[in-house]
């Protein structure tokens, strides 16, 4: 151990510019008359979602990888709109944009549809960044940068695409999309601007609602917002259903499955309060140090967060 | 040899890539929304010195390379082969010349050298950041020039060839930074 480890890795600067950038998201929420909440960070059930790992803590079950399945219990519960600046944990997701220990501010609007909370991020977003909105269907702005149909193009076309640009062989055809839209779509973004992308493919709902787009596929009520090379937010439209749910849930558990993971036993407790009714409502999660790092031009999480993961 | 997952992918990380052992550079990784994770990995091959770039889904995993970084003194060369000893077990290990490369016109007998080992074998070696060699030949310097603008080339008991400011004489020791081959100072006996 060298003699400066104990110190933080992030000037004293950035955690002034941490706490004003509190200050303010609490001052919008306030103005705008939602609640702030807390929920549990340790519980006994954890997401299903195959790409998303949560942590567990023997003898206690796991650490919360967003603070949605609670917030969606207060919601049916009749809280009416919450946020909440909440820790989450990822397993495994560590790197220059990822710490496994990060920050999200989430919130969940009753009556409001997608469109509705697209505009309520760009009213916290665009004073705090000083830019301007662009918004892009998914399919088109992938179909603009790599000239492929997201939803048409055949898994192998996809796949062969995406190895052309470094991918490893042998991806699906959601994988091949997922690796093109991180490494070819998301770099050719205009930095200067906060993009809103809407109407992800149907497989990316997750607790998104599906819809039909124009030509008759299956869209998710889902929007992403990204800024200065970052992605910064995800907002979905939520899904009510509680039937549909399960099934979203056995069908991660499926891929869970395939792709050698644990399977996760679906949060009874989210499936009754789906079953009780959850109010029509929007919700979104926005990485409050990716905003950070977006503000303050940082490259790496470590510049936005005292200690490094290696020193914590 | 145990496998490395991508999520214990760092820097100095020593891995087996296309039947060759790697050293990991860099590890970026690439999440997009809620998809799937990569992890870009940028390697050097150990046997070429190549740099490689590579993507692997998140939770691949690799062999790792039987790789190891000794500290082994240089005692003698064959012509050959050129002989390192540990200096604690007095092992000593013969390096090829394509495992010597460039390293060998900087050493000396009995300096301290970084050898890497694979499977047991010297596979590559870097020479000390600073070496101190005395000069075997160089023209006479101009008389009065202290300030070395421009300097001349000098020629060391190696072999190598460094440039050395004006007044450096032939018989001399010097200093010599390895990494970039420079002239660092005379060494005063």
């Amino acid at each position: 151990m060298t003699d400066a480890s104990w110190r933080p890795g992030a000037a004293l600067d950035a955690l002034k510019a941490r706490a004003d950038l509190l200050r303010t998201v609490r001052a919008f929420f306030d103005g705008r008359g939602v609640l702030e909440v807390s929920t549990p960070s340790l519980a006994a059930h954890a997401v299903s979602d195959e790409h998303i790992d949560a942590i567990e803590v023997p003898g206690h079950g796991w650490l919360q990888t967003s603070p949605e399945y609670h917030m969606k219990r207060l919601l049916a519960a009749g809280s009416g709109p919450i946020y909440q600046i909440a820790r989450a944990f990822r397993d495994g997701e560590a790197g220059a944009r990822h710490n496994p220990e990060f920050t999200l501010l989430e919130w969940y609007r009753p009556g409001f549809d997608l469109d509705a909370l697209v505009d309520e991020c760009l009213a916290l977003l665009t004073p705090l960044c000083a830019a301007g909105a662009e918004r892009h269907r998914f399919r088109e702005l992938f179909r603009a940068v790599t000239g492929l149909d997201p939803l048409t193009t055949t898994a192998t076309a996809l796949a062969d695409r995406a190895a052309g640009a470094g991918a490893p062989a042998g991806l699906s055809g959601p994988q091949a999309v997922d690796y093109l839209m991180a490494t070819v779509v998301e770099p050719a973004l205009d930095p200067a601007v906060l993009t809103v992308v809407v109407d992800f493919p149907g497989w990316a709902a997750a607790l998104a609602q599906t819809t039909e787009d124009d030509d008759g596929a299956t869209v998710a009520r889902r929007f992403e917002i990204y800024h200065r090379g970052l992605e910064l937010a995800n907002g979905y439209q939520e899904l009510l259903d509680a039937d549909e749910q399960a099934r979203r849930f056995a069908r991660d558990n499926e891929k869970r499955r395939a792709a050698g993971k644990r399977p996760m036993t679906p949060d009874p407790y989210l499936l009754a309060a789906l079953r009780a009714g959850l109010p029509p409502c929007s919700g979104v999660a926005l990485g409050l140090e990716r905003l950070h790092m977006a503000l303050s031009g940082a490259g790496r999480i470590d510049q936005v967060w005292p200690f490094p993961r290696d020193r914590a | 040899m145990a496998s490395y997952s991508t999520s214990e992918f760092k820097s100095g990380l020593k891995l087996m890539l296309d039947g060759d052992p790697c050293s990991i550079i860099e590890n970026e990784f690439v999440k997009p929304g809620k998809g799937q994770a990569f992890n870009r990995v940028k390697l050097r091959n150990l046997k070429t010195g190549k740099v490689i770039e590579r993507t692997f889904k998140s939770g691949d995993s690799l062999e790792g390379a039987d790789v190891l970084d000794v500290t082994m003194q240089y005692i003698y060369s064959d012509g050959e082969f050129w002989h390192f000893m540990d200096p604690n077990t007095f092992d000593q290990k013969p390096a090829g010349a394509d495992a010597v490369g460039d390293a060998k016109q900087w050493l000396k007998e009995e300096d301290l050298c970084e050898v890497t080992l694979y499977n047991g074998e010297p596979l590559s070696v870097s020479p000390p950041n600073f070496v101190e060699l005395e000069i075997t030949q160089t023209d006479p310097g101009v008389k009065g020039d202290t300030a070395g603008t421009g300097g001349k080339p000098a020629t060391l008991s190696t072999g190598a060839v460094v440039r050395v400011p004006l007044f450096v004489q032939e018989g001399e020791v010097i200093k010599v930074d390895t990494r970039t081959g420079e002239y660092v100072g005379r060494i005063k006996n």
